[in-house]
């Protein structure tokens, strides 16, 4: 079990700092989501984890410092999302999930029995048997994004890093897709940096926000702490209500302004 | 027991099956024995496999031909079929390794200044050092593969200095800038040389008439090695279909497997070229067609390359040199006559993949 901690970490882009200065630090096996507005710097610290980002300042894994580790080394301990990952037109399911098994697989080599065997049981936990040898281009969203999942879930990494992992998907999609997270969280004892838009859903899954604005960590804590009204129209210029139901955590409903007069006032010329 | 090998089964990847061995080896066997079949001597099936069989270690027969017919089988026919298997085969793979390591569908072995250097080379050798003048080595070929190794050699440098060093459309841009600007100086060249202009045309278009035994030797090292480099890395082209930052993610470092892949399909191409030309289509087809039928995994589209590359270029100089015989058609023509419409169909396919 390996917990993830960030220290100071900041990240420049043609002398733009994108990152600045973030501490965060994800417990083992607990699952804390970045929020913030678009450019906030969510997908930017993702990758900086990843180590596909010059950065600087500290970046621990199991209190191991990442800085020093080779690419190899770092991908059997953190696995890797990005929002849109690119499925390879005519690949096969099994070939895809495959994919995750190369930091375990000799640079020239192919994939041992063991490393075969390991697919079949991600690809059996994640209910994608049957659709094995399918190409990948032909599964409905769902599907592949559990394909998606299945290929992280491969590389047997107990960080996992996932950006965006619901945008695409519709709401029962998504709930299952985060439901899974959860599940394979607990199950094999994951720990889950997620960048999330959905804020209901990120009060909901994670134990913890942390609220990005502008490359820096402006709050952070459980859901009740970081989504209040004034702060989501402080950081997002969002109109909202954030309502409390009990026993389904915060529901932050979107509210639009001007309700009562804005057809009225619509010149017709 | 059953639910165990079921499940094996599930995270099975694609591979070359015993079959597809099967018929990719008979195809280049059958193609190779029409090959030496067919030309301007009627040479008997009979006596031709007597002959060939006559070579294998322990056999010995009388296949019954002529001194001078057995010359033509095997100083004339048997060469050129084994360098059209090779140089086919050799441009069908660095084809498939391009497309793979670009992530583009119509990239082929000339991309990134190969065809521009050769050519610049070529030029240079015929216009300064013309074949009367007795050369220890044959200066041709040596000027078509420097200038194609050099050709890629400039890209990458300066693929290297841009915002995004060495990725693939950063490569693909500078490649077209480094082949545009060879190919002006290859016809500033020719230009101030045309007495040149009919010899070098005839190399653009791709010959295999004058080869023998000296041409196979030449490029065979380079096929070998090169064939075997790309091999090794059939799975981590297929890693790369995931995309650089992805490929990353999972422990590679895109960018060298990109310069690796790209050197070794170059030292192929360029060997290649030299000998034969410039032979268009094959690269871009080939692999196309294979993964038309078979789907995109590199396991199978790169060992298959090499074997139905040599099949078609092959049967393609057999047009060549039989159509009009005893007059040949430049082997670039048969291929692209043949491969321009199938390369339209790729085109209305890739327009799904974007």
């Amino acid at each position: 079990m390996s917990d993830l901690r960030l220290g100071d970490v900041s990240v420049a882009y043609n002398g733009t700092r994108v990152v600045n200065g973030v501490d965060i630090h994800v417990p083992a096996r607990s699952w804390v989501a970045l929020i913030g507005p678009n450019g906030a710097g969510k997908t930017t610290l993702l990758r900086a984890v990843a180590g596909l980002v010059r950065h600087s300042g500290l970046v621990e894994i199991g209190g191991r410092p990442a800085v020093g580790m080779t690419r190899r080394r770092l991908s059997q301990l953190v696995a890797f999302l990005p929002q849109r990952p690119i499925l390879p037109e005519g690949m096969t399911v099994a070939d895809y999930v495959s994919i995750g098994r190369t930091p375990y697989i000799p640079y020239w080599g192919t994939e041992s029995a063991g490393d075969r065997a390991e697919v079949s049981e991600v690809l059996e936990r994640l209910e994608l048997h049957g659709l094995a040898h399918r190409r990948i281009e032909s599964l409905s969203g769902g599907e592949s994004q559990r394909a998606v999942l299945a290929r992280a879930l491969a590389q047997r990494s107990e960080i996992l890093l996932l950006d965006e992992p619901t945008s695409a998907l519709d709401i029962g999609h998504q709930q299952q897709v985060m439901e899974l997270i959860d599940d394979l969280r607990v199950e094999q004892d994951l720990t889950v940096l997620t960048a999330l838009h959905d804020l209901t859903l990120a009060g909901q899954f994670a134990e913890r926000l942390v609220l990005l604005d502008q490359g820096v960590v402006v709050a952070e804590g459980p859901a009740t702490a970081v989504l209040t009204e004034e702060r989501i129209q402080q950081h997002y210029a969002a109109n909202v209500r954030v309502v409390e139901e009990p026993g389904a955590g915060l529901t932050v409903i979107p509210v639009r302004s001007n309700t009562s007069s804005n057809w009225g006032t619509i010149p017709h010329d | 027991m059953g639910q165990e090998s079921l499940t094996a089964a599930e995270g099975r990847t694609t591979r070359v099956g015993a079959r597809m061995i099967i018929v990719v080896v008979t195809a280049v066997l059958l193609s190779a024995l029409l090959g030496v079949l067919v030309g301007a001597v009627d040479l008997s099936i009979g006596a031709v496999l007597a002959e060939l069989a006559d070579r294998l270690p322990g056999v010995d027969v009388d296949s019954g031909l002529s001194a001078r017919d057995a010359a033509i089988l095997w100083q004339l026919r048997v060469p050129r079929v084994v360098l059209a298997g090779l140089v086919g085969g050799m441009l069908a793979m660095a084809g498939a390794a391009f497309q793979g390591v670009f992530r583009n569908p119509l990239a082929d072995p000339y991309l990134l200044g190969v065809a521009a250097g050769a050519g610049l080379g070529a030029t240079l050798a015929i216009a300064y050092f013309p074949a009367q003048v007795e050369w220890p080595v044959s200066p041709l070929p040596l000027a078509a593969f420097a200038g194609a190794v050099l050709g890629v050699a400039v890209t990458y440098v300066l693929g290297r200095s841009a915002a995004r060093p060495y990725a693939a459309a950063t490569l693909i841009l500078a490649g077209v800038a480094v082949a545009a600007f060879l190919t002006a100086s290859q016809t500033f060249v020719q230009q101030q040389h045309s007495d040149t202009f009919r010899e070098v045309y005839a190399w653009i278009l791709g010959a295999l008439g004058t080869v023998g035994w000296r041409e196979v030797t030449l490029i065979l090292p380079y096929v070998v090695l090169s064939g075997a480099g790309l091999i090794l890395y059939r799975r981590l082209l297929d890693v790369m279909g995931v995309g650089d930052e992805e490929a990353d993610s999972v422990g590679i470092n895109s960018s060298r497997v990109r310069l690796v892949v790209v050197a070794a399909a170059t030292l192929g191409t360029a060997a290649a070229v030299a000998v034969s030309g410039l032979i268009g289509f094959v690269g871009i087809i080939v692999p196309h067609a294979i993964r038309l039928v078979l789907g995109s995994s590199y396991r199978v589209i790169l060992p298959l390359s090499l074997g139905f590359g040599a099949v078609f270029l092959i049967l393609a100089d057999l047009i060549a040199r039989s159509v009009l015989a005893p007059a040949e058609i430049p082997i670039g023509v048969v291929t692209a006559f043949f491969g321009a419409p199938f390369f339209l169909l790729v085109l209305a396919r890739s327009r799904r993949m974007a």
